[in-house]
């Protein structure tokens, strides 16, 4: 019951985030939305590890946190220089 | 979750607060990003389901860990979220910012709006953010 009301919250909050990802105006909507429904997915397979009694799921919600972050930067760096290498004017540019 | 002792009972209590407290802030923080006026206004709603909301259902989770391992990595993801999500909301306000994204308040020295042809806010939520590209 207590497992259930959480992931009921994080699915409806997940579902809030995807029409966000899909109606933003501007990428940066879009990259917030994703953001944030990575990390909801990283709540809800911890969450549906503890409902199915089974706590080894906090492994694969460990790597999913890690892979969000990483690809969130990686989409973010793209859409400011254009490139997933270094940036190619400027030699303070390198901050991202 | 089901004996009568009184510290299962302590826990399941403040497993309940710390669940309804998360959910709370899950359901606030969904509903402001789907429903505030413009880009940094909603990245504000999503920062308070990245911490607060995160935090506290997994303090909850904590309270349920059957041994010490599944602790720690309870622990340990929360800890990655806390480091993680406030970097990736710097970097997102730090490339909106750059790439000419124009708050949507008004300017607090001189009380006007910063970008001058933009129409009242009455469809607030659907179309109002100014393009991604435009320099100003």
């Amino acid at each position: 019951m207590l497992f259930a009301v959480a992931s009921l919250a994080v699915a409806v909050s997940m579902l809030f985030a995807l029409i966000r990802a899909l109606a933003g105006p501007s990428v940066f909507d879009r990259i917030l939305a994703v953001n944030m429904f990575g990390t909801k997915t990283v709540l809800l397979i911890a969450i549906a590890g503890f409902f199915m009694g089974r706590p080894e799921f906090l492994d694969i919600a460990l790597a999913y946190a890690l892979i969000n972050f990483i690809g969130t930067i990686a989409v973010m760096k793209f859409f400011r220089y254009r490139t997933l290498g270094l940036p190619r004017g400027g030699e303070d540019l390198g901050d991202l | 979750m089901g004996e009568l002792s009184p510290l299962g009972l302590l826990r399941d209590g403040l497993a309940w607060v710390l669940v309804l407290g998360g959910s709370g802030f899950m359901l606030v923080g969904g509903l402001g990003v789907l429903r505030m006026p413009d880009f940094y206004t909603r990245q504000h709603a999503a920062g308070i389901t990245d911490t607060s909301a995160a935090a506290l259902i997994l303090f909850a989770l904590l309270l349920f860990a059957p041994d010490f391992l599944v602790a720690a990595k309870l622990v340990l993801i929360l800890m990655f979220l806390l480091l993680t999500s406030p970097t990736a909301s710097h970097a997102l306000a730090q490339a909106a910012v750059a790439s000419g994204v124009v708050p949507l308040a008004d300017d607090w020295r001189t009380g006007e709006n910063r970008e001058a042809g933009r129409e009242s806010a009455k469809d607030a939520g659907a179309g109002s953010g100014p393009a991604s590209g435009e320099r100003q």
